[in-house]
């Protein structure tokens, strides 16, 4: 069976090749696409580190990740739905580049952004909605306009479609060709890999192809779609892992202090991002302790599924 | 005895109250959880909750969450999914009740959760919709909850994230909204309900210790007072514990 998967080429590789190769200045990037959990913290400090400039930002909501790019200087524009830090509001570098002028902000709801990928995904130029209408998403947002129904003669929200130049996904498990186990509540991680022109794909474990084809279901998007897999253990911390590691609460509490001004949290960057360099980097000023008490403390396993025939 | 408790634990208990038994609720976060997790283990056993980033439940997380994406809430859910699987269930009105929370409102309901001062004075840059505005738009009814102070209480906000009833009765319909409205506003000093014919806010209780006058004092504009006027029932001893179970470190509640 591996016979059949070889007729593709390996797309392991580094996480800093994934990201230089992928990501250029100037990009549409899409992350966080899961909303809360598997959001991609390791492959955006490797943005940062690579002084990556001028991005457009695409998600949801983004936690606190949208919020280190913006700090960090990479970002021009944000296309998304929330922008902060979830337990604890706002988003102070988010905030202050928004105040001042330095970003530009393109306001969605998690539905029009849906509707935006979807329309990515599916190759047509926008799809219909009945959100939004009578609010002032409209004035924030060039992507929203509205049209009549042609079948009912109702009003609707047409959203444009948003097309990433790259999404970044944060998987369970994946093999070196690019398909990927994603469980858990997926956001809008789909629409988001089958609108984008690249996907990098960052994961928990590197496994065989035979683990992966063995259960279809749950691959999230098609390998053949896929442009870089990187091996990043604990990569999407301190965001939630389902099967391997819980939320960090304290991280998130933590940062509305390290982000309160710029100062403070040019602190915060070069502790947590500028001067890491490796995973082993991060995983040492992580600590045992701290990571064993985010390991999973109940596992529960689904049954298996027959796919035979 | 007299109980005591916080304003966050009377909002909680008043919001757990706006949920029948059997609905279906999109929940939301902060308060708002509590207010569901509340209302699903005492009167509301077999209300459903949805949660926007992907998740169904029709049972209680096996441990306390701070927020909806912590693994517990994923924990044997009913249905783990797509967020467009979930705002279609939204859209297509299935959704009876949800919650949302608000920095400014105004007298017909308008939410702003995005830009103090407006768009293009920026005063303050708040974290935007969420899924705040589909909410509005698209329940058949939603719950607001936020602090009462004048500053958030405007006679008109400054930028319309999430609508309510625009500038009043027929407002929704002429912008082609399929339905909904805000039924209710629970704040820090009472509870607010919505003229049924002009759909402007009218205070309808008030939390023990506040008065008409403090409301009055607290809100932007000449605030119309229900002529049967209620007083907030006091959280029950029993939803004090209950609430202790699902915020044990009293994080969203102090």
């Amino acid at each position: 069976m591996e016979g059949l998967a070889k007729v593709a080429d390996s797309k392991l590789c580094s996480l800093s090749e994934a990201i230089d190769r992928y990501v250029a200045n100037g990009s549409q990037v899409a992350m966080g696409t899961a909303q809360e959990t598997l959001i991609p913290f390791a492959a955006g400090h490797e943005i940062i580190r690579q002084v990556k400039s001028d991005l457009t930002l695409i998600g949801p909501i983004s936690d606190m990740l949208f919020d280190q790019l913006v700090g960090a200087g990479c970002v021009r524009k944000i296309r998304a739905a929330w922008i902060g830090n979830v337990i604890t509001g706002s988003g102070y570098n988010f905030r202050r580049a928004a105040e001042n002028g330095a970003i530009g902000i393109e306001d969605h709801s998690v539905l029009t952004l849906t509707m935006a990928l979807s329309a990515g995904a599916m190759g047509v130029p926008f799809m219909p909605t009945s959100t939004a209408l009578g609010s002032d998403l409209y004035t924030t947002n060039t992507g929203l306009k509205t049209v009549v129904c042609p079948f009912s003669g109702k009003t609707l929200t047409a959203v444009a479609a948003i097309n990433p130049d790259v999404t970044i996904i944060h998987a369970q498990r994946a093999d070196r060709f690019g398909n990927a186990h994603v469980w858990g509540n997926l956001g809008v991680t789909r629409e988001a890999c089958l609108a984008s022109r690249h996907i990098i794909v960052t994961a928990e474990e590197i496994v065989s192809a035979d683990i992966i084809s063995s259960d279809p279901n749950r691959v999230v998007t098609p390998g053949f779609l896929v442009s870089a897999v990187v091996h990043a253990p604990w990569g999407a911390h301190p965001s939630p892992v389902p099967g391997y590691y819980n939320r960090d609460h304290q991280a998130f509490i933590d940062y509305r202090r390290d982000s309160k001004t710029t100062e403070i949290f040019s602190g915060w960057l070069k502790k947590w991002v500028k001067d890491i360099h490796t995973e082993e980097e991060y995983l040492a000023l992580l600590g045992a302790e701290r990571m064993a008490g985010l390991k999973l403390k109940n596992h529960e396993f689904s049954e298996p599924a027959d796919y035979g025939y | 005895m007299r109980i005591k408790y916080t304003p966050a634990q009377i909002m909680v208990t008043a919001a757990a109250r706006e949920i029948t038994d059997g609905d279906v609720v999109f929940v939301g976060m902060r308060l708002p959880l509590l207010g569901f997790l509340l209302a699903k283990s005492t009167h509301a056993p077999n209300a459903i909750g949805v949660y926007e980033l992907g998740i169904i439940r029709d049972t209680l997380a096996p441990e306390a969450i701070l927020t909806m994406g912590d693994l517990p809430n994923l924990y044997r859910a009913q249905w783990l999914a797509d967020s467009a699987d979930l705002m279609g269930l939204l859209q297509r009105g299935l959704v009876d009740a949800s919650f949302i929370g608000g920095a400014q409102v105004d007298r017909f309901g308008n939410l702003n959760t995005s830009y103090i001062g407006g768009a293009n004075k920026i005063r303050t840059r708040l974290p935007g919709s969420g899924g705040a505005c589909d909410l509005a738009s698209l329940a058949q009814r939603h719950i607001i909850i936020m602090a009462h102070e004048k500053r958030r209480f405007v006679p008109r906000v400054d930028y319309i994230t999430s609508p309510g009833y625009g500038d009043g009765a027929g407002w929704r319909e002429r912008a082609g909204l399929p339905r909904g409205g805000p039924s209710t506003v629970i704040t820090t000093l009472g509870i607010l309900r919505f003229d049924p014919e002009t759909k402007e806010m009218v205070l309808a209780s008030i939390h023990p210790g506040a008065t008409v006058e403090n409301v009055k004092a607290n809100t932007g504009w000449p605030l119309r007072v229900s002529d049967k006027l209620d007083t907030t029932p006091v959280p029950a001893q029993s939803e004090l514990a209950m609430l202790k179970r699902f915020d044990p470190e009293d994080y969203w509640t102090q």
